[in-house]
């Protein structure tokens, strides 16, 4: 195989005299830049119209905030502030939850299951009639590359809408031998690595089961919520079904313990999971938690090492290492591991990191000040624990919050930069002889969220992937992600399922 | 009546698949229903439950790794022995009170509820488990795959009818567990103990500590390594406190409150899955 792919680049670098970028197979470095110019290609934003201050959706109607108070959203690309926020008070909840509550009294609970699906069939319609603005408006607000938001958050929202809608009319179906009741009232709180995509993935089940919803978007990036409130407003869906009420921690904690509120759902980090569950204890709330994660990415050596490479690069720089799945700990068997690193390396090479709304970037923005602070507190610390840092050599923009991909070698399995979250598109690389040292590796961690295995053996991706303690197993690829998948953690990386038939049961008492 | 002098029993705790002393050295009373003490029994501490977890996370990965064909007959041999040894039980569960159809039923019931839960080892994967529909090229499924360590802490009615309806299902599903037997007449869980041990149950599976439940649930819940917790007991004394610990680490806690455990709507398979996780795989599917 290999010699055959060697032969055919040699006859491609006669073709004029200069030779042309190889297959990594070759011992030549991968090279675009040298041979191929990319132009700026932005995606504009200019039909995009952001107000300058964006209010509560509150049954079904934009209000103003009970004390007035605001807090601005930025563009990490640019530093330049977006629009302002209303910023939740206990007040504000309150009104929403009241909203929510009369809503399921009253319409939503007593609807049947084939109206209700029909509200959300047409909410996930005009998402797909608006996702070109949907996808500009999320790299602005949060910094990821436009190709990602046009290609992956915004289709997956649309079409995760599209699949639990078709579940409201079908709910007998789903659990054997028991009848769903709905929940109530659901409070929601999401993270701002996949603002949209997060909340549809809380509000889609929640709908079609027949509850209704409290959303809080992250303070970070809560545009493209206040967009879907537009949306639900032009369906017609009836009024405080959903309501959403933008704010930081506080106003999160105030949904998490307003008295009414029946289920809640949070995604975010383990660290906050923690005082959510505990400020939930002793009480009748049920709850889902989608936690944070340190993926193992499990590299065989009869792994097809170029498509692995792609698959690392694409488990930890995708959407900058915002990931809570990412496949941020590499673990390459002994036999490979100089040659994979090299190919990981000259690949980093070729990552355009830039701005979020060309759509030849790669690597966008990192989402706020905050978090970048954050990543440079590991890579500081990275040094610190005696492990070798390379970066890509790629040139920065002048303005915003951009990190260069990282990776980590000579790092021992207790380094703080194994054993944490970072956030970032920093990877740290580990190695191992046998499976059953790459399995230890991979479980010694408080989370299991997801993991990844590369070998061309299918038992082997049995053995392996029944053995590594993880939510989400992906072999010989990664970062994949569809409506009809379930996904959540073992351990401290979350309880319960979001997305498929599984992504139902948090939403409904069994009878 | 013989003049012979009855040989009385030691009731210790069962870990590790042997029958260990409580690391205290202490022992407190155990009574009947009508006062009078009928035996010492272990008074168990955090280092016995701590002990005790080290066993239950080294036999985990053997035990989930069993064929699940495999779990069935093992669930199936435990009630086998169950019913050779039904006279005893009898005996303990009449001097804790109950009358002797009443026990004999609920002896009945544990033989038949083990049977149950035999039979869904082999088919909460195919009743839980997906085969999903992804859009991308993509073969996609997803499967219940067990907990791992958890908690139990047993009901304090239906003494062995109570005991059997919470290790049953955990068990079954792949996990293993620590159990703190009833407070006020932990006899027929030791004894069960015994039943366990004769029935190819691998040891550290099932561990039970007898003990003050009060002086054990907090180093039970709060324990590290512990993935979840099914607090049985039939009120909501602990209940917050069993909440707040499982924080520390995200366990999965599970309340259930059960007046009478014989009632039929307290054996299901969603008992077993509780103590279960979803595994989604994903693979390629291309040339």
């Amino acid at each position: 195989m290999s010699d055959q792919k060697t032969k055919s680049t040699k006859t491609e670098e006669k073709a004029n005299g200069i030779p042309k970028p190889t297959s990594p197979n070759s011992d030549l470095k991968l090279d675009y830049s040298s041979f191929w110019n990319y132009s700026d290609a932005p995606e504009s934003s200019d039909k995009v119209v952001i107000e300058d201050t964006y209010n509560h959706f509150i049954n079904g109607e934009f209000v103003e905030p009970e004390k007035g108070r605001r807090f601005a959203s930025v563009n990490p690309a640019t530093e330049e502030v977006l629009s302002q926020f209303a910023e939740g008070t206990s007040e504000d909840v309150d009104k929403a939850v009241k909203a929510a509550r009369k809503a399921y009294k009253n319409v939503w609970s007593k609807m049947p299951g084939r109206e209700r699906g029909k509200y959300i069939f047409r909410i996930a319609r005009m998402i797909q009639e608006r996702s070109r603005e949907l996808a500009i408006i999320e790299s602005m607000d949060g910094g990821k590359p436009i190709r990602e938001s046009r290609d992956v958050d915004i289709p997956l929202v649309a079409a995760h809408f599209f699949y639990y809608a078709g579940w409201a009319d079908k709910l007998e179906y789903a659990f054997p031998g028991r009848k769903p009741e709905p929940l109530g009232v659901c409070g929601q709180i999401i993270p701002w690595n996949f603002p949209m995509l997060m909340l549809a993935w809380k509000i889609a089940p929640a709908l079609a089961t027949g509850n209704t919803v409290v959303l809080k978007p992250a303070e970070t990036t809560p545009l493209t919520a206040l967009r879907f409130a537009e949306i639900c407003r032009d369906a017609g869906l009836p009024d405080g079904v959903v309501n959403i009420v933008t704010g930081a921690g506080q106003t999160g904690s105030e949904i998490v313990n307003h008295p009414d509120v029946n289920k809640v759902a949070f995604t975010g980090s383990t660290q906050v999971g923690k005082i959510i569950q505990k400020s939930l204890a002793g009480t009748d709330k049920k709850f889902t938690l989608e936690l944070g994660g340190k993926g193992a990415n499990i590299i065989f050596e009869d792994a097809s090492i170029d498509q692995a490479v792609e698959g690392v690069v694409n488990a930890i720089f995708f959407n900058q290492g915002h990931v809570c799945c990412a496949g941020s700990r590499l673990i390459v068997q002994e036999g490979i591991s100089d040659r994979f690193i090299q190919k990981l390396k000259d690949r980093m090479e070729t990552l355009i990191v830039g701005d979020p709304l060309d759509k030849n970037t790669d690597i966008g923005a990192i989402n706020s000040k905050e978090q970048y602070e954050r990543i440079k507190t590991y890579l500081d610390l990275g040094g610190k624990e005696g492990a070798v840092m390379h970066q890509s050599s790629c040139d920065l923009p002048q303005n915003g919050y951009f990190c260069r991909p990282t990776i980590f070698t000579n790092v021992s399995q207790s380094n703080r930069i194994v054993q944490e979250e970072i956030f970032g598109p920093v990877l740290t690389i580990q190695t191992f002889r046998t499976p059953d040292e790459a399995v230890q590796k991979a479980n010694n961690s408080p989370y299991g969220l997801s993991g990844g295995i590369w070998t061309d053996k299918g038992s082997k991706i049995f053995n392996t992937g029944q053995q590594v303690r993880a939510g989400v197993m992906w072999t010989n690829t990664f970062n994949k992600f569809d409506p009809t998948s379930p996904f959540g953690g073992y351990k401290e990386s979350g309880v319960g399922r979001e997305g498929g038939l599984h992504g139902l049961y948090p939403y409904v008492n069994l009878v | 009546m013989s003049d012979r002098i009855e040989v009385l029993k030691t009731y210790k705790t069962y870990v590790g698949g042997k029958f260990p002393r409580s690391e205290s050295g202490h022992t407190y009373p155990v009574k009947d229903s009508s006062g009078n003490k009928i035996a010492n029994a272990c008074r168990c501490t955090r280092k016995d439950v701590r002990d005790a977890m080290v066993v239950a996370r080294s036999a985990f990965s053997g035990w989930s790794s069993r064929s699940a064909y495999n779990r069935g007959q093992i669930l199936y041999r435990i009630a086998e022995m169950l019913e050779g040894r039904k006279e005893q039980f009898q005996k303990e569960l009449e001097l804790a009170g109950l009358k002797k159809k009443v026990a004999a039923r609920e002896i009945e019931q544990s033989v038949d509820r083990l049977i149950y839960y035999a039979g869904w080892t082999d088919k909460i994967s195919q009743v839980f488990g997906t085969v999903n529909p992804v859009a991308s090229a993509h073969f996609n499924f997803s499967m219940p795959d067990p907990t791992g360590v958890v908690g139990i802490i047993a009901p304090d009615n239906n003494h062995l009818l109570g005991l059997v309806s919470v290790i049953a299902p955990v068990i079954a599903g792949g996990n293993t567990c620590i159990v703190l037997a009833s407070e006020s007449n932990p006899l027929p869980a030791i004894t069960f103990g015994e039943v366990l041990n004769d029935s190819d149950v691998p040891g550290g599976v099932v561990n039970i500590l007898s003990g003050i439940q009060s002086e054990m649930i907090s180093h039970l819940s709060s324990h590290m390594d512990v993935n979840g917790v099914w607090n049985a007991a039939n009120n909501s004394d602990n209940r917050k406190q069993i909440d707040e610990n499982g924080a520390l680490n995200i366990k999965r806690i599970i309340h259930t409150p059960v007046v009478d455990w014989a009632d039929e709507k307290h054996e299901n398979p969603y008992l077993i899955t509780n103590f279960q996780e979803t595994k989604t795989t994903w693979h390629p599917v291309g040339n």
